[in-house]
């Protein structure tokens, strides 16, 4: 099972795959850490202008992957790529290509909120401004503003943008982190388990910040929670032991899956 | 299928089952009594399967309850949520069984010593066939076998054209001795139910389907009862 | 389940053995509070114990004692050419205004080796003040001019009490004064000169005890010296060389140790034969305490003394030989004899008669904080020193801060994790543990030596301190690094930020407060060395102020070290004030630093 290049369960193309563009194609990745073989032969389709939600139990490979996507993973020295991650046509394990450019068009939400110990403004207008993004200081704060609204916490900070971002709660300070990443104007947003240090009350922001903002972007969840995929995302990829299970439209996937691990899992029956 | 980590879920999901079980044990009694209630012209056996209509009723109560509380506590999803729906709506179907089946015991009280047994012999033959559909329908779901269902939901032509002939016959016999209108129209009602009831297993069956396979099945159910484009003619 | 059952109410533990355990664990809690708090205690007690001692002996010397002398600024001694120019007027012979003006002040003083040792209580800076007022100011030529004379350091010893005690007792009775030849006779009618009597007897009878057991000792010595002598003689006998040489040692020890002792036999005869004398008259010799009278405005020096009488010749001659009335005169006791003290008796009947006539003052001493070093004691200053360690530190902070913060990062965010790696930081784990004169060495060889940098420049000192502090500045700020949360870098770079920004805009700031701890504690550390600039030479005599990091400096540890090995008692109190302008230094230091650090903490 572990050698030869699976495909996942698939018996039709998901449609919404037909219904956008691709904006990311994986094929037969492979990551290592070190012996480990973390991802095994790995191929997907992500769509454009969709949410797509990567689930599985721990350590199947759904963080492992998504850290990929915008080379986090080549912080970790015992990491190791193999396969071709495709944005836009364009390898991004390609020797010419500027890691630093990459990460601005392939934004991160990390999972427990991490602002910058700085003001509510400079954590927004730091990453415009060290890829010169903005021209002037008007236009700065204009960006600022605007990621701050689309991300629906400025009317929340809007009188105390230099008061320190640490200050604010859990569920803002994830909410200024997406605000930051938005603010770099990225084509590409992953979100590594947004909601699981927040109370429901926040996660549920969240989940309405991502119905609003993704007809702008691609944006890639990790989740622990099954209700949060089917209710977030079209499409759904189902990761066990590294390996990619089953992928498909998210009302298909969590009404009739097709594989019984998948099955298993979602309903609850992994011992 | 191995068993949700919660155990509870299993017992929840266990007991919807029990109880679809005894609601379907309940029906085909009440079948079995009521044909031979009319067959037999047994009032206090008709009397009895009346009665013992609002058991039915209430476990449909207690499985539309017990799935809302499964819904809200489990958030089911895939097969489980298919098992729930699927239970509910096979409850509303057994129930209305229970119900043709009561009504086809109150026209016991209709029909007098004095009808030929040839005439009550449709109904009873109908009946079987019901009673037969419903034991296959109800093993069916016990052991989800689809296919068996599927046999079900295609054996429901047999009841249509056997409905179709009993139809016939009971117009004949009212064309021909007038007095014999009153209770043939009463065995017509009784008889019309019985098609009804196997109608219902073939909704149970769909259901079945669904809750094995995921989706709807596809063809076209056979409807080979033709009586309500019967016609006849009063002058021949 | 069984314990519920036994429990009467929640927070009631029933059985004795957990009641016990709880009673030892509680002990143990109080016990271990306990030995918090006497080390605290111990700890406090060392601290105050080293401060009152180092601040008693440090005080003082931030006093000096001067005379405030009218002098009139004679042009014709000071500018003869009447030039007006600062370069001739700073030749001028303002000593000579100053002792003349001095000896207006004592017309006793007539022979010369008196004058002589008058003026020997002057500093030899004494005229400094003069001259540079007058250089600044020409127009004072001709003027009478208020100009404060600043005393040896013997003198301003004896008015802070370090030569000798003195005890003053004014006079009881009437006394009565008889010139007998150059002596004068003074009586009394009551035993005014007891007291004094005693005082006399008990040091005399304790010289004796102590001359006793000196005497005890040079026998025994002697004794063990002539039993080894006999052991060497029979070596010597059998012709070996060693021992004829050990043999020959021995004897003139012996006869030398023999000698010194018979004059102490000579002496201590004598003294016993006065002590046992006991209720007669005292013959006061300087080996013993000195005795002066004060009376109608003279100071007479006791030479014999009695119960009622004594005898005593003028070193200031009284005005007149009337009878003095009771509290017109006293007597002063001086309780060091004159061979065991720096300042005669004459001189110190000199001084306290410019006392009296309030011509000495007591000021803040601001030579010691502006002037530098000097052979004087009490021209001596620390400037130059302080100066000197100044820019030392500013070298070191310069070149370390830098290079250490650069290596820690480097270090710790971009080396490939190897063998090479993992080598440079188990030695600069080593270096920080290198004993300090090491560093000394190796400046000597490589900056001196091979570089040819100029010796004894703060530049020099500055570059082995950086060495020294640098490995502590490296593991501190490493630490700091290691300590901020990988969260915050991730953030950074997943922003879109290249390591080297999300190191320099986010993960060394936040790790500033570290990184300025470890600084704080390798500037101290680099304050109180001493080794490291023995060795490359700022060790030597520098009176001038370093104006420049390549001028010849010394530091502040240096200047103690050097100061506390000089002989006269004065240096003794500037050592130990400047260990308080050391630690001041230090406090000040460390105090900005701190409140650096605090700022940085406070921003974010």
């Amino acid at each position: 099972m572990d050698a030869s290049p699976q495909r996942p369960t698939l018996s039709t193309s998901p449609r919404i795959l037909n219904e956008r563009e691709i904006k990311i194609v994986a094929s037969d990745v492979n990551v290592y850490y070190g012996d480990k073989h973390a991802i095994k032969h790995l191929s997907i389709d992500i769509p454009d202008r969709a949410v797509s939600a990567f689930i599985g139990p721990s350590g199947c490979g759904k963080s492992t992957f998504l850290r990929s996507i915008n080379r986090m993973n080549d912080t970790i020295p015992s990491c190791r790529v193999t396969g071709d991650i495709l944005i836009d046509g364009k390898n991004i394990y390609d020797r010419d290509l500027d890691v630093v450019q990459l990460r601005a068009r392939v934004g991160m939400v990390f999972q427990k909120p991490n602002p910058f110990p700085k003001s509510i403004f400079e954590n927004v207008a730091y990453g415009p401004r060290i890829h010169g993004l903005a021209k002037s200081k008007t236009d700065l704060e204009e960006i600022v503003v605007n990621s701050l609204k689309k991300a629906s916490l400025f009317e929340e900070v809007k009188d105390r943008l230099n008061h320190p971002g640490t200050g604010l709660s859990g569920g803002q300070q994830q909410r200024l982190c997406i605000a930051r990443a938005i603010a770099v104007n990225p084509e590409i947003i992953l979100m590594d388990e947004p909601c699981s240090a927040l109370d429901p009350i926040a996660s549920a922001r969240i989940e309405e910040l991502i119905d609003e903002i993704r007809q702008n972007y691609c944006i890639i969840i990790v989740t622990h929670s099954m209700q949060q995929a089917a209710r977030v995302s079209q499409l759904t990829a189902f990761f066990h032991l590294g390996v990619l299970v089953e992928f498909g439209d998210t009302d298909d996937m969590f009404t009739a899956p097709q594989d019984k691990r998948t099955q298993d899992y979602i309903t609850g029956r992994f011992g | 299928m191995s068993d949700h980590t919660v155990k509870s879920y299993d017992d929840d999901l266990a007991s919807l089952k029990q109880m679809l079980a005894q609601m379907g044990g309940l029906a085909e009694e009440q079948l079995a009594n009521a044909i031979d209630a009319v067959t037999k012209r047994d009032i206090k056996l008709a009397d009895r399967v009346i009665a013992g209509d609002e058991k039915i009723d209430a476990l449909e109560q207690q499985i539309e309850e017990k799935s809302i509380l499964t819904i809200a506590r489990r958030q089911p999803m895939a097969q489980d949520l298919r098992q729930i729906i699927v239970a509910i709506r096979i409850s509303v179907d057994l129930e209305r069984i229970g119900d043709l089946a009561k009504n086809t015991a109150k026209r016991t009280h209709a029909i007098s010593e004095q009808m030929p047994r040839k005439l009550v012999s449709g109904l009873t033959r109908m009946g079987n066939l019901a009673q037969e559909q419903l034991k296959n329908i109800l093993d069916a779901y016990a052991q989800g076998d689809a296919n068996k269902a599927i046999q079900v939901w295609r054996s429901d032509e047999d009841i249509d054209a056997l409905y179709n002939s009993i139809f016939r016959e009971l117009l004949t016999y009212m064309m021909e001795d007038p007095r014999m209108i009153g209770p043939c129209t009463h065995l017509l009602f009784g008889t019309k139910n019985m098609e009804r009831i196997g109608d219902h297993t073939t909704n149970i069956a769909e259901n079945i389907y669904f809750l094995v396979h995921g989706k709807a099945i596809t063809e076209e159910r056979p409807k080979k009862d033709s009586t309500s484009t019967t016609s006849f003619n009063l002058k021949t | 389940m069984t314990d519920i059952s036994a429990q009467a109410s929640i927070g009631v533990i029933a059985t004795a053995s957990q009641r016990a355990l709880i009673a030892r664990r509680y002990a143990a809690e109080r016990r271990f509070r306990l030995y918090g708090i006497l080390a605290i205690l111990l700890t406090t007690v060392f601290l105050v114990v080293l401060f009152v001692d180092i601040f008693s002996k440090g005080i003082p010397a931030f006093t000096e004692h001067r005379l405030q002398l009218a002098i009139n600024a004679d042009a014709a001694k000071l500018d003869p050419e009447n030039s007006k120019g600062p370069d001739k007027i700073r030749g001028g012979d303002f000593n000579g205004l100053i002792r003349s003006k001095l000896s207006e002040l004592l017309p006793a003083v007539t022979t010369r080796a008196d004058r002589k040792a008058l003026n020997g209580l002057l500093s030899s800076g004494a005229a400094d003040e003069f001259r540079a007022m007058v250089v600044a100011n020409p127009a004072l030529l001709g003027t009478d001019v208020a100009v404060p004379v600043l005393l040896s350091d013997d003198a301003d010893q004896y008015f802070k009490g370090y030569q000798t005690g003195t005890t003053r007792r004014s006079g009881e009775s009437a006394l009565q004064m008889i010139a007998e030849g150059n002596n004068i006779r003074l009586s009394t009618s009551v035993p005014e000169f007891r007291g004094a009597l005693d005082a006399l007897k008990v040091f005399a009878s304790e010289r004796l005890q102590n001359d006793n057991r000196e005497l005890e000792r040079l026998d025994n010595l002697i004794a063990s010296r002539t039993d080894d002598l006999k052991s060497a003689e029979a070596g010597a006998a059998s012709g070996d060389a060693a021992a004829i040489a050990e043999r020959d040692k021995l004897s003139s020890d012996i006869a030398s140790l023999t000698g010194t002792r018979d004059q102490l036999k000579t002496l201590v005869e004598n003294l016993a034969a006065r002590v046992s004398k006991a209720a007669g008259a005292e013959t006061l010799d300087a080996t013993l305490p000195s005795l002066f009278v004060e009376v109608n405005g003279g100071v007479l020096k006791v030479t014999e003394l009695g119960e009622l009488s004594a005898l005593a010749s003028p070193i200031l001659a009284p005005k007149s030989l009337d009878t003095a009335a009771p509290g017109n005169w006293s007597i002063l006791e001086l309780s060091i004899p004159e061979t065991n003290r720096r300042t005669s008796d004459k001189e110190i009947a000199w001084l306290e008669q410019l006392k009296v006539s309030g011509v000495v003052e007591s000021g803040f001493a601001w030579r010691f904080l502006t002037s530098g070093d000097s052979r004087e004691p009490e021209l001596a200053g620390i400037r130059g020193a302080l100066t000197g360690s100044i820019f030392t530190l500013l070298v070191t902070l310069a070149l370390s801060l830098p290079i250490g913060v650069g290596a820690a990062v480097y270090l710790e965010e971009f080396a490939p994790k190897n063998r090479l790696t993992d080598l440079i930081e188990v030695n600069i784990n080593n270096l920080a543990a290198v004993p300090s004169i090491v560093f000394g060495l190796l400046g000597l060889a490589m900056f001196l030596n091979f570089f040819g940098l100029p010796r004894s420049a703060p530049l020099v000192g500055g570059l082995v301190l950086a060495l020294l502090v640098l490995p502590t500045i490296i593991i501190a700020s490493r630490a700091a690094l290691k300590a901020v949360p990988p969260s915050i870098k991730e953030a950074a770079l997943g922003v879109g930020a290249s390591h080297q920004q999300a190191i320099f805009h986010h993960v060394l700031p936040m790790a500033m407060p570290g990184i300025m701890t470890g600084t704080i504690i390798g500037m101290a550390h680099a304050l109180g060395e001493t080794a490291p600039l023995l060795m490359i030479g700022m060790v030597a005599f520098i009176v001038d102020i370093p104006g420049s990091f390549t001028d010849a400096a010394t530091a502040l540890p240096v200047q103690i070290y050097l100061w506390s090995d000089l002989p006269e008692i004065a240096f003794q109190a500037k050592t130990a004030a400047a260990i308080i302008v050391l630690l001041v230094v230090l406090f000040v230091m460390n105090a900005s630093a701190i409140y650096l650090r605090k700022r940085f903490e406070r921003r974010w």
